[in-house]
């Protein structure tokens, strides 16, 4: 009982902290802590997809007599990895973001590692080695970035010093900090080269686990690559910088587009369509103009419409017992709302028309089209017409088709309450992007104002 | 002074390319520990007391003393074979490192700032890049966390360049050593040595698509 309660004091903590920043905007805290626009929002999405992870966390381990002291660990990780991500997203000092980067990786293992046998040790364990290599160069690049500084300093490091200096900075040391700290930080965000270990511990962690991975803990590497990216941007490398992104966005997609072809395991793939959303949204970044903010709105609405799937995807497992495609069909005859949330999601989540993502993928294009980037306009649009494909095969199978030695005795009846959450997410995923709040506007405009236009 | 011991440190990576035993990783380890408490103490001899002593004591209690012998104490409680099994010949091995040293020697030549000196950028460099190689050709888990504590160590090196200008970045790069040797080695070996009999990386290739 005592723990109910605490999980809902940290719940009403997180939506008072939330409100507080809101309200306080773009003013520091304890020197390293500042609520700019781009902060707020993102605390906002994590405000809005932590109470159903909540929620459905205590589903999940409702439905299994688990260990007390797992369960006791769960939250107590779960409310840790929350909170390093809310500093994370705050912080104003390119060391401290670093600090609390790391802290996600120590909670998030503890979440992954919650089943206990072989494969969620595997996955743990390339996560972490993964998570720990990643970590170590975004610190070279630091170090490299404070060669590059003129005159070194303690707070010489912070983003908003590092900006007005931007034009001072040395061009070689700059050059070589922004690949180290950008190839770090894309473990977290999931873009090739380090993309691999987050697929495992999206896959292996528990599904409300692996909403927040797939989602809020993505988000710290996009604001860890966006504030570094804008200090490059007002640097002489801008150009540079944009090619280095488009590179790794292109490969992005390209991977997540092999993998979505061939992929059989269904939380797996959610995993790599984050891939290729990852890739898009660093398309708009190196676009420019109306990239900027389509690039900061599709970060958002993905992290609703994938926590909702991983959400979604837990009510799948309870009911076939499997992850495979192989295993499961015809879920509209065993579980109504939860399929008809699955249709909506996937249509979501390929950017078709009532979805948000339709808007700002639209916006990312238009961007890459009045930047002169046709071709790599063409490839994309390709390579996301064959994920599209590969997406809706499996989903389409899973809805419809029967599965094969299925045994229908006994299966669990899920109740229909339990998708409320994701019709929620999914609804405002439609009135951020169709009809979005003139403050909503306001803030993503704030938030990319430090970018060139 | 602290030249001799960078270079000195530079010729430990060859010997670590051709090792055999993974004892004698472990000596190059905690001698690596060594020559990094001597390279700190000259060059940082200048920032305040608490804080050299902070990093002193770091490099000679941690990564000289604390973590080899940590590491053996894994080894022997999973009974570790003690060959290192690297994939590729050491002959080779020893070429690729000694490539990897000319190509960041070559790659220094183009900087032109006067204010790091180009010795931290080379051993830095090449550190990193033979702990990363290390890190791909053996089999082991526990060599896969040596590779990291060399490429530690590398990052330790680079954090001096400017060490007296920005102290607080070498603290932190020995919050990472913390980190590494206490959550990779501490937490993690141990667990994996119980879930698992024999501790290899082959047992760890089930997730894949």
């Amino acid at each position: 009982m005592l723990k109910h309660l605490i999980i809902i004091a940290f719940v009403l903590l997180q939506i008072g902290f939330t409100v507080y920043e809101y309200l306080h905007i773009n003013t520091t805290e304890l020197t390293y802590f500042t609520a700019d626009s781009m902060a707020v929002l993102l605390l906002l999405t994590l405000c809005v997809i932590s109470m159903p992870a909540f929620y459905h966390s205590y589903v999940y381990l409702g439905t299994k007599q688990d260990n007390p002291k797992h369960t006791a660990i769960y939250f107590a990780a779960m409310v840790a990895l929350l909170t390093s991500i809310s500093a994370a997203y705050l912080s104003n000092h390119i060391a401290v973001t670093w600090i609390f980067v790391e802290l996600t990786t120590l909670s998030a293992s503890a979440l992954i590692y919650h089943r206990r046998n072989n494969r969620s040790l595997e996955g743990t364990w390339k996560y972490v080695f993964v998570c720990a290599v990643s970590i170590t160069l975004v610190f070279i690049g630091i170090l490299f970035l404070s060669f590059s500084l003129p005159k070194a300093g303690t707070d010489a490091l912070s983003f908003g010093n590092l900006i007005k200096k931007a034009s001072e900075l040395n061009v070689f040391w700059l050059r070589l900090a922004f690949i180290f700290i950008f190839t770090g930080f894309t473990a977290k965000l999931g873009l090739v080269p380090m993309y691999t270990a987050g697929i495992d511990a999206k896959d292996k962690a528990p599904s409300p686990a692996g909403a927040l991975l797939s989602s809020v803990l993505m988000n710290v590497g996009f604001i860890g690559i966006f504030r570094t990216y804008t200090v490059a941007a007002n640097s002489p490398i801008h150009q540079w910088a944009n090619h280095v992104i488009i590179i790794a966005a292109l490969l992005s997609i390209f991977v997540a587009t092999v993998y979505m072809t061939k992929v059989k395991n269904i939380k797996r793939m959610f995993a790599y369509s984050g891939i290729e959303h990852a890739g898009i949204i660093m398309l708009g970044l190196a676009a420019g103009g109306v990239g900027y903010y389509a690039a900061v709105l599709h970060i958002i609405l993905h992290a609703f419409i994938k926590s909702s799937l991983f959400f979604q995807q837990g009510q799948i497992y309870r009911i076939y017992q499997s992850k495979s495609i192989y295993d499961v069909g015809n879920y509209f005859k065993y579980n109504v709302t939860g399929s008809v949330v699955m249709l909506l999601a996937f249509f979501f989540a390929t950017a078709m028309p009532p979805s948000g993502l339709f808007i700002s993928e639209f916006m990312i294009f238009r961007s890459l089209f009045e930047a002169n980037y046709l071709w790599i306009l063409i490839v994309v649009m390709v390579l996301l017409t064959i994920i599209i494909w590969a997406f809706g095969k499996n989903i389409f199978k899973l809805l419809f088709t029967p599965a094969v030695d299925f045994k229908e005795d006994g299966i669990e009846k899920i109740n229909p309450f339990e998708s409320v959450s994701q019709f929620i997410l999914l609804g405002l995923v439609v009135y951020l992007g169709l009809n979005p709040p003139q403050e909503f506007v306001t803030l993503i405009q704030e938030a990319v104002k430090n970018l060139p236009h | 002074m602290a030249n001799v011991l960078l270079i000195t440190f530079t010729i430990s990576l060859l010997y670590l390319g051709i090792a055999h035993r993974l004892l004698t990783y472990i000596k190059i380890l905690a001698f690596q520990g060594v020559l990094l408490f001597g390279i700190a103490f000259i060059e940082l001899i200048e920032i305040n007391v608490v804080n050299l002593t902070f990093v002193l004591l770091e490099t000679i209690v941690i990564k000289a003393i604390a973590i080899p012998l940590f590491v053996n104490y894994v080894m022997k409680r999973n009974r570790i074979t003690r060959d290192a099994e690297p994939f590729l010949p050491n002959f080779v091995s020893l070429i690729i490192i000694t490539l990897i040293i000319i190509t960041t020697f070559l790659l220094s030549n183009s900087i032109s700032d006067t204010r790091i000196s180009k010795i931290y950028f080379v051993v830095a460099l090449s550190t990193l890049f033979t702990g990363l190689y290390i890190i791909v050709t053996r089999s082991k888990i526990i060599t896969h966390i040596m590779g990291y504590l060399v490429i530690e160590n590398g990052v330790f090196i680079l954090s001096l360049a400017l060490g007296n200008e920005m102290p607080m970045l070498v603290n932190l790069g020995i919050l990472l050593d913390i980190f590494a040797s206490v959550f990779l080695l501490g937490i993690f070996v141990n667990r994996i040595g119980d879930v698992l009999k024999d501790v290899d990386v082959d047992q760890l290739k089930n997730l894949k698509d």
